[in-house]
């Protein structure tokens, strides 16, 4: 079991001709996902990356089929009304890979999607895995391995890096998603987390957070008050100077909200154990099982 | 990207929000042409995009159309927080009579934007809801509808505006909002929002950041920067699509991932060493990018060593080590440069840092810990 993506996932691509989302999609097809259709307005009717037919809109490409979850890989300019179409026309997972979109666009899709029935990954995110069955993002397959811990996070890069010190100790995982680290996004880690505190093959869960924001703190409430499993959790950005954008939108330290220092205090205080280095995750982790 | 007090104030003017008369010099003979436009006492303000002006003696009173030019050239020049002083806006000095805040911002966790305002105007907004935080009144505006009439009247009268302005400030905060989302900004300020000796609402200061993701489709505000918001080499990364910070350490660091890049810096910490920069090549980054990012690093006279380290997934390894080789051949590199790189495309990308005699480590600490050596000249 896992959370999300699993051996029913029928993936659809929007942008599955452009650069990105060919490269993609093709490695998603060796990793063994279930890739059943791309979206692409105007090719329709081609094929592409080996035999996977493409349609002009999302409602013909799930009509035809089926498809229940979308990979996204349009550029910003175009990718709300992507997310948009995919949630319309009832895809009821929607991965945004895009950086880079708009605030603003972000907080009004998704107040509409709040009112589908259609949960967002994303965006500026690398998607999410559940080890030997299905892989709906960017991340290198290999370093994955099937297992019972569960992975949440805000970064991407970050991430693969603690899976690939995880793996490196045999320790397996069951589903890694990356909720990505803009101001609006879909999930959040308190969404995941009550997923990954339902789903019976995971064990333990890893969350990796970093500066800006209070998503960190509203999970540590979560984490205290509702969870049963044990979590491990690495903040990055711990010495990064105060007032300084680092990079993307997550990471942004204003005031006296948002630091590591916060973060770190938060969790603790809720039972989590702290890893300084994302190796370190890995020595904690095992220590669970 | 942040906009200067007259740029704010221009915007929010736009939007039929009364700023005072004003203009803004580069010289203090323009100081003193626009303070005789005026006619009567004017403030000169230091347009530099840092806090803390007034304290630094950036904000002075002028009585004359002659004290205007005698504080300009003061303000001119004058250096705050490491930042020269190139332009004054010379506004109209306000009758204040009483000082109202008022700002619209993104609010993250409730996914709105928040609409802000508070009677104790002309102090940090920080100050008072450390301490008094009863006095801030806060709606949240629904992104699909729009900031609603009632919002703006709870604010007003939340606030314990006299009635007589409730309509007045009811518009400006309207607005406000409307400034915020055609602008795509992240954050709205106006602080103080005066109430004048004539009985009038005026945004005496105002403060506008922008939502870098939304700057293609601003570009008038967008060509409002200031080069001087960023160091040289900020801007030219930034133009290049590299997000880099100055630090003030010795190891240069290259990282794909604005979460890993803070890690790695974490982790040089941890091991002894301190990072010269924060350097973020983005995600699907080729050759050029890497190219220009070492160019970037190796300026750095203080910078010992290089540690790169690419986590692929949207980057390719073999794309970042054709970058490396290509730094490598093309730059005059005299301080030793760690490779770590893992991930999609990993063992062409490290076969192509073996046919150049470039060496790479497979575990990141390993990594750190060989360019911290190297930093300190033990060797890599």
């Amino acid at each position: 079991m896992s959370i999300l993506v699993d051996n029913g996932t029928r993936l659809l691509v929007q942008g599955i001709t452009g650069s990105q989302g060919a490269f993609h999609a093709e490695q998603m097809i060796q990793y063994g996902t279930n890739v059943v259709a791309g979206a692409v307005p105007g090719r329709g009717g081609q094929w592409a990356v080996g035999n996977t037919p493409v349609f002009d809109t999302v409602h013909e490409a799930v009509a035809t089929t089926d498809a229940n979850t979308s990979i996204i890989f349009v550029p910003a300019a175009f990718a709300v009304d992507a997310l948009l179409e995919a949630a319309d026309a009832g895809v009821s997972l929607i991965v945004c890979i895009t950086e880079n979109i708009p605030a603003l666009d972000m907080a009004r899709a998704r107040a509409y999607l709040d009112s589908t029935d259609s949960l967002l990954i994303g965006p500026n995110c690398p998607g999410l895995i559940s080890p030997g069955t299905a892989k709906v993002g960017i991340m290198a397959g290999h370093i994955h391995t099937p297992g019972n811990v569960g992975i949440v996070s805000r970064s991407g890069t970050l991430t693969y890096e603690v899976i690939y010190a995880l793996t490196a100790r045999g320790i397996g995982q069951s589903t890694a998603v990356g909720i990505g680290g803009d101001p609006i996004k879909g999930l959040n880690f308190l969404d995941v987390l009550q997923m990954f505190e339902q789903d019976s093959a995971t064990e333990q869960i890893v969350l990796i957070g970093e500066i800006g924001g209070a998503d960190e703190q509203v999970a540590a409430d979560y984490i205290r008050t509702e969870m049963n499993k044990p979590v491990t959790a690495f903040i990055a950005g711990q010495t990064a100077p105060p007032g300084k954008r680092m990079g993307h939108a997550g990471a942004i330290i204003s005031g006296g909200e948002g630091t590591a220092a916060e973060k770190i205090e938060a969790l603790q205080d809720a039972g989590v154990a702290i890893a300084r280095h994302p190796e370190e995750i890995a020595e904690l982790a095992a220590r669970n099982i | 990207m942040k906009l200067h007090e007259y740029q704010s104030k221009r915007v929010f003017a736009r939007y039929g929000v009364p700023i005072p008369n004003g203009g803004v010099a580069t010289t203090p003979a323009e100081a003193r042409a626009i303070a005789e436009e005026i006619g009567k006492p004017v403030v000169i303000k230091s347009q530099v995009l840092v806090g803390g002006r007034g304290k630094a003696g950036g904000i002075k009173l002028a009585g004359t159309p002659d004290e205007a030019e005698e504080v300009a050239a003061k303000i001119l020049g004058m250096d705050i927080k490491g930042l020269t002083v190139q332009k004054v806006l010379v506004d109209e000095a306000a009758d204040i009579r009483s000082e109202i805040y008022l700002s619209a911002v993104l609010d993250r966790g409730a996914r709105r934007v928040a609409i802000m305002a508070s009677s104790e105007g002309g102090v940090e907004i920080e100050e008072v809801a450390a301490q008094t935080p009863e006095k801030i009144i806060t709606v949240h505006v629904h992104p699909l509808l729009g900031m609603q009439g009632y919002q703006a009247r709870q604010l007003a009268y939340g606030i314990g505006l006299p009635k007589e302005h409730v309509s007045a400030f009811t518009k400006i905060a309207q607005n406000l909002y409307r400034a915020f989302v055609d602008s795509d900004a992240s954050l709205a300020e106006i602080n103080p929002l005066v109430i004048n000796g004539d009985s009038q609402l005026q945004a005496v200061d105002g403060k506008i950041l922008l939502d870098d993701s939304a700057l293609p489709r601003q570009k008038e505000l967008a060509a409002m920067r200031d080069p001087d918001e960023d160091s040289a080499t900020e801007t030219e990364a930034r133009e290049v699509g590299i997000s880099y910070i100055d630090l003030d350490g010795e190891i240069g660091c290259m990282v794909n991932g604005a979460g890993l890049a803070m890690a790695t810096m974490d982790i040089i910490k941890l091991y002894g060493g301190s990072p010269a920069n924060f350097l973020d090549i983005g995600g699907g980054a080729g050759a050029d990018k890497v190219l220009a990012a070492l160019r970037i690093i190796l300026r750095d006279a203080r910078v010992k060593a290089v540690l790169i380290n690419i986590f692929g997934g949207i980057t390719r390894c073999d794309e970042v080590a054709n970058g490396i080789v290509e730094a490598i051949n093309s730059l005059d590199v005299e301080v030793p440069i760690v490779v770590r790189m893992v991930g999609v495309n990993e063992d062409e990308g490290r076969q192509i840092l073996a046919d150049s005699n470039l060496p790479s480590a497979n575990q990141l600490s390993e990594a750190v810990q060989m360019a911290v050596a190297a930093a300190k000249g033990e060797g890599a």
